[in-house]
């Protein structure tokens, strides 16, 4: 996986709360059984209104995305992610993530940071009043610059650890084989395994 | 021996810690169950390949196919390329991996969160993972089962293991008797409208009391199966009598010395009295009317007996915008009675619902009666084999006769993958576990039920109660 560190892009307010990964996008687009192109499925029933601020000229290539509380809820589809990635996203903020999306986004590069519902409105009021504004979103110091003001956001520090070293979580557990299979030998004589099948 | 008391989620982390975690990092949990479905796996199988990486315990996986499946014609070509392509990447993957697949037309096919069960693979004291938000459901069984993404899917695989930041425990205490006519699934919507759709969120949620103990497994899996709409990382109930008979004779339960150090080991897994929990919450089963959903969350909810609330009542703004929103797309009014609002169809199915017990209770209720004109009902067993046992009690002539669909196995309408979806502008009473946006099918609204509501509905054609039936 790529190192995430930091960049400058512009900001996309996205005023709803309860957006859930539905919205994000819809179960007809899950169908494809490829890990990118998802860029059309991102909000796609939203989309078809002129007036949704995905079809905002002003906000054409916004790499941050601002939305209301309460953010990807429902499915863990991880398409949710993809669908922002895709489409140019690489960080996301609310103040409050459903832990599903918030793990999906770990594992993908797309930073999700929680921050108050005030830090929310200062950054929708930071972008409306000029869309071109540039924001730096910073992993390792937890901030977000825009103008002259500086905005600190959560994520946790394993998920951030492993964003900044680019690390890949499977490579990471194989390190620990052996207290794997050391677990495997104590487990339980009665736990089920499906093979062979019973009840075919 | 253990010092300090713990909740029955606290004792299930424990006793599947491969690696504690330093330094802020998640402790590593072994998965016992990892059942697979088309949608959420085919990314993680060509993740195996790119690595070069095989399935650690194919003996504790296993694959079903449900979202993208026709409930109609089985035997024929799945007629959308996409989902056609998506099913048979799942066979193709299961070959390749050699993991045991149950395929349209097996009786054993159906929706992953009823086919474990089923199989009696679904146990007390297991850690049972899945790539689809509603794993939540075999929590009703006293494991820890939690709904992941496709990375984590790809992860299970090569090391059955996953890096899990702790949780916090919630008790949702229900106590007393439930009335005629009100189910598990009221008392779910409630537990959901009363703490919101991101009340749970970073919790484990504990269903505890009296109501709770007197439900049957199907009962238990309907709760636990919509503790993420609460927003919480899964849903547990403590196992019982009721656990262990259910499991009994099923396919794949503990044999001899198996079962009885199996029965020894389940009957530790309980809340140590002196046990404190991060949060609780007290519901009154005694009171508890049929409970339905008004708006586009499932924490948007009132009793039956209600009507749609003012958006102006709700304190926090964020709510009250949602509010707004959803009564606009709902295309509904504030101060409307919930029993007035007339529907277009009632789906009887998914995850949620859609057990041979729920068959049962949606019959009993229309056996005899005569179907509001101009609803079309759409019954879907959760599995082939609930249809089969349906077919063997005569329901599905009680649903043919009443004039509905009698469908194949599947998640169908519950999110309209597949063919089975509501046009524009159409409402529903489903028994799913969804309202939000176009979920079953674009531009369509839904309200959640009971399958008993969803049956006094399908009748009288407006959102009903079975008591009202007899007025």
């Amino acid at each position: 996986m790529e190192k995430v560190t930091q960049f400058t892009g512009t900001g996309m307010p996205l005023k709803i709360s309860n957006v859930d990964t539905d919205q994000i996008i819809p179960a007809v687009f899950l169908k494809r059984i490829t890990k990118t192109g998802f860029e059309d499925g991102l909000f796609a029933n939203w989309r078809q209104n002129p007036d949704f601020v995905l079809n905002n000229p002003s906000y054409q290539g916004a790499e941050v995305l601002v939305a209301g509380s309460d953010f990807g809820t429902g499915s863990s589809r991880e398409h949710a992610v993809w669908a922002l990635r895709d489409y140019g996203f690489k960080a996301v903020f609310s103040s409050k993530f459903a832990d599903i999306f918030l793990g999906n986004s770990g594992k993908q590069g797309l930073i999700a940071g929680v921050i108050t519902d005030a830090d929310t409105e200062t950054l929708w009021g930071h972008i409306e009043a000029n869309p071109a504004a540039k924001i730096t979103v910073d992993l390792p110091s937890q901030e977000i610059r825009v103008n002259e003001v500086v905005i600190r956001f959560e994520i946790d520090e394993y998920t951030k650890w492993r964003l900044t070293e680019g690390l890949d979580d499977i490579g990471i557990t194989l390190q620990s084989e052996d207290a794997i299979a050391a677990y495997e030998a104590k487990r339980e004589s009665w736990k089920p395994k499906t093979l062979p099948a019973k009840g075919v | 021996m253990s010092s300090k008391p713990l909740t029955l989620a606290e004792k299930l982390w424990r006793d599947h810690l491969v690696l504690k975690g330093e330094n802020g990092a998640p402790d590593l949990l072994y998965i016992d169950l990892h059942l697979i479905h088309e949608v959420t796996s085919p990314q993680a199988f060509d993740g195996l390949r790119l690595a070069g990486r095989d399935v650690r315990r194919r003996d504790l996986t296993i694959a079903t196919e449900d979202h993208n499946t026709p409930t109609q014609d089985i035997h024929l070509p799945i007629v959308d390329p996409t989902s056609r392509a998506q099913v048979q990447a799942l066979r193709d993957n299961t070959r390749d991996f050699d993991i045991r697949i149950h395929s349209l037309g097996d009786k054993n096919q159906g929706i992953v969160h009823v086919v474990g069960p089923q199989l009696g693979l679904t146990m007390p004291g297991l850690t049972v993972v899945c790539g689809d938000s509603h794993t939540s459901t075999h929590g009703a069984f006293g494991a820890l089962a939690m709904g992941i993404g496709t990375s984590e899917v790809e992860h299970v695989l090569a090391t059955q293991t996953l890096p899990l930041q702790r949780f916090k425990t919630m008790a949702i205490n229900v106590e007393g008797t439930l009335r005629k006519g009100v189910s598990a699934k009221d008392i779910i919507l409630a537990v959901i409208s009363k703490i919101s759709t991101g009340g749970g969120q970073g919790y484990v949620l504990e269903y505890r009391g009296s109501a709770i103990r007197s439900l049957s497994m199907e009962g238990r899996m309907t709760i636990c199966n919509m503790s993420i709409e609460a927003g919480a990382r899964a849903g547990i109930i403590a196992p019982d009598q009721v656990t262990f008979d259910y499991l009994k004779d099923k396919p794949h339960a503990p044999q001899g010395t198996d079962w009885d150090q199996a029965l020894k080991d389940w009957s530790e897994l309980t809340t140590d009295p002196d046990a404190v929990f991060d949060a609780e919450v007290f519901i009154d089963a005694d009171t508890l009317d049929p409970f339905v959903t008004w708006g586009t969350n499932p924490g948007q909810g009132v009793s039956l007996m209600d009507s749609i609330p003012d958006p102006d009542s709700f304190d926090d703004p964020s709510q009250k915008a949602a509010a707004i929103k959803a009564l606009a797309y709902m295309d509904l009014k504030a101060g409307t009675k919930m029993k007035d609002i007339a529907v277009d169809t009632v789906f009887l199915g998914s995850c949620t619902n859609a057990r041979i017990e729920d068959l049962r209770a949606a019959a009993d209720i229309i056996r005899g009666q005569v179907m509001a004109p101009g609803i079309r009902m759409m019954v879907v067993p959760g599995s082939q084999k609930v249809r089969l046992q349906a077919e063997e009690e005569g329901l599905d002539k009680v649903f043919v006769d009443f004039g509905a669909d009698w469908r194949f196995a599947g998640c169908s309408m519950c999110l309209g993958m597949n063919p089975d979806q509501l046009a524009p502008g159409e409402r529903a009473a489903s028994t799913s576990n969804r309202n939000f946006e176009g979920r079953q099918g674009k531009g369509a609204r839904t309200h959640l039920v009971s399958p008993m509501v969803a049956a006094a509905t399908a009748i009288r054609g407006t959102l009903s109660s079975p008591a009202d039936l007899e007025q």
